[in-house]
């Protein structure tokens, strides 16, 4: 975590950020008065805004394996390969770890039991409440005021 | 059935209760929350919290809430191995970390001490339920997609257990474009725990998202905790009592 952020805080998503209305900011999108755990790593730095291109064609894409560049990962060099299936990512697989993974290991020195994993699907069932992280960026909270503002 | 949405704690709370009850209880317990933010915001200068870090205040003098909310984090702190920590850099004290669960989970039970069993309270995305829905089914609550807030990717029925979910926020750009990578695709970006209660769930989904990976195998080893750790690759590890909750 740097300390130029306003709080110290890893939290929260802006999700609402990837429905492609509002352009994602850079910076951290912090709840606006929500304190934080430990970070355990720094982050990444911040990356300049770009078009949410994927996400927006989702169920566009050509059907295929595509294999991605290498790139640095932090503590090394990771490559992965997307499969696309009827327009949509069905698998992304890790083709090449980072050959350090001493920070993994500072975070869990002991050996971890497999879980059983999957893909995330939508799932098209009715719900009454929906958990997610916490929709409180900056840029959630402006347009959140101006929806309100129109609604008064 | 009544329900109520207003943005207290810098958030979007909702009450809603099936059962008939007096027209004053939501108006309870969204001044309920109100008190809770005017209590323990660092925001507010006027606040609890702010006096106690301005030395205003000693400990020892702060308010039953105060030294329970603390004690709490304290708890949480030792529990998750340093994990979750509400002093900031600069020495200060901000348990916020702590105080939405609490106080969802304190407004749940100023409900139920209503006479109220039907209702739930969701405070930014962390839900406590008790009883059934309008339909007189067990609530059913959605994990949402945390790439496109639209969709859900998980239903479960926490049958009076709290849900609580963590979250980073990804950068601006996709996860998928390898040439774009703003972050690792092993990152967690999404963790919900189902606890005991709401306090419970909230806690441990604050503390495990910090462990990032090691996050799930820490909720794993805790029989009473379950979750559902989402990647920024889309894929999710979750718990093995975690499908108990599943519905379709």
């Amino acid at each position: 975590m740097t300390s130029s952020l306003r709080f110290p805080a890893i939290v929260i998503s802006a999700a609402a950020l990837f429905g492609g209305a509002v352009s994602a900011p850079a910076e951290a999108a912090n709840w606006s008065w929500f304190s934080s755990p430990v970070k355990q790593s720094p982050q990444p730095a911040p990356v300049p805004a770009a078009p949410n291109a994927v996400a927006a064609n989702a169920g566009h894409l050509r059907d295929g394996a595509y294999v991605g560049q290498t790139v640095d990962a932090y503590y090394g060099p990771l490559q992965v390969q997307a499969k696309i299936s009827g327009g949509r990512i069905v698998s992304v697989d890790v083709l090449q770890y980072p050959a350090d993974r001493r920070a993994s290991q500072r975070i869990n020195n002991e050996a971890l039991p497999e879980l059983q994993s999957e893909v995330i699907a939508a799932q098209s069932t009715q719900v009454d409440i929906v958990s997610g992280a916490t929709l409180t960026s900056e840029a959630y909270m402006r347009s959140l005021d101006s929806a309100l503002e129109q609604a008064g | 059935m009544s329900r109520d949405t207003r943005i207290l704690m810098g958030m979007p709370i909702a009450v809603e209760i099936v059962d008939a009850c007096s027209a004053r209880l939501i108006d309870e317990v969204f001044t309920y929350f109100a008190a809770t933010e005017a209590r323990f915001s660092v925001f507010k200068p006027e606040s609890e919290i702010s006096a106690l870090n301005r030395g205003g205040l000693r400990l020892a003098d702060a308010s039953a809430p105060m030294q329970e909310v603390l004690e709490i984090a304290a708890r949480t702190k030792s529990e998750t191995r340093g994990y979750f920590e509400i002093r900031r850099p600069d020495g200060s004290l901000d348990p916020s970390g702590v105080v939405k669960g609490w106080a969802i989970r304190n407004a749940a039970n100023l409900i139920r001490s209503a006479g109220v069993q039907n209702f739930y309270v969701d405070a930014g995305g962390d839900i406590q339920a008790g009883g059934v829905n309008a339909a007189g089914e067990d609530w059913k609550v959605g994990v949402r997609n945390p790439f496109n807030p639209r969709e859900i990717v998980k239903a479960i029925r926490p049958r009076g257990r709290g849900v609580a979910t963590s979250g980073s926020y990804v950068r601006g750009q996709h996860i998928y474009d390898p040439h774009r990578l703003g972050q690792r695709l092993e990152d967690i970006v999404s963790l919900t725990v189902v606890g005991g209660d709401v306090l419970e769930a909230d806690r441990f989904a604050t503390a495990a998202f910090a462990m990032g990976r090691a996050g799930i195998h820490f909720l794993e080893k805790r029989s009473e905790l379950e979750g559902y750790a989402i990647d920024a690759a889309g894929v999710a590890t979750k718990t093995s009592g975690f499908d108990s909750y599943v519905t379709s």
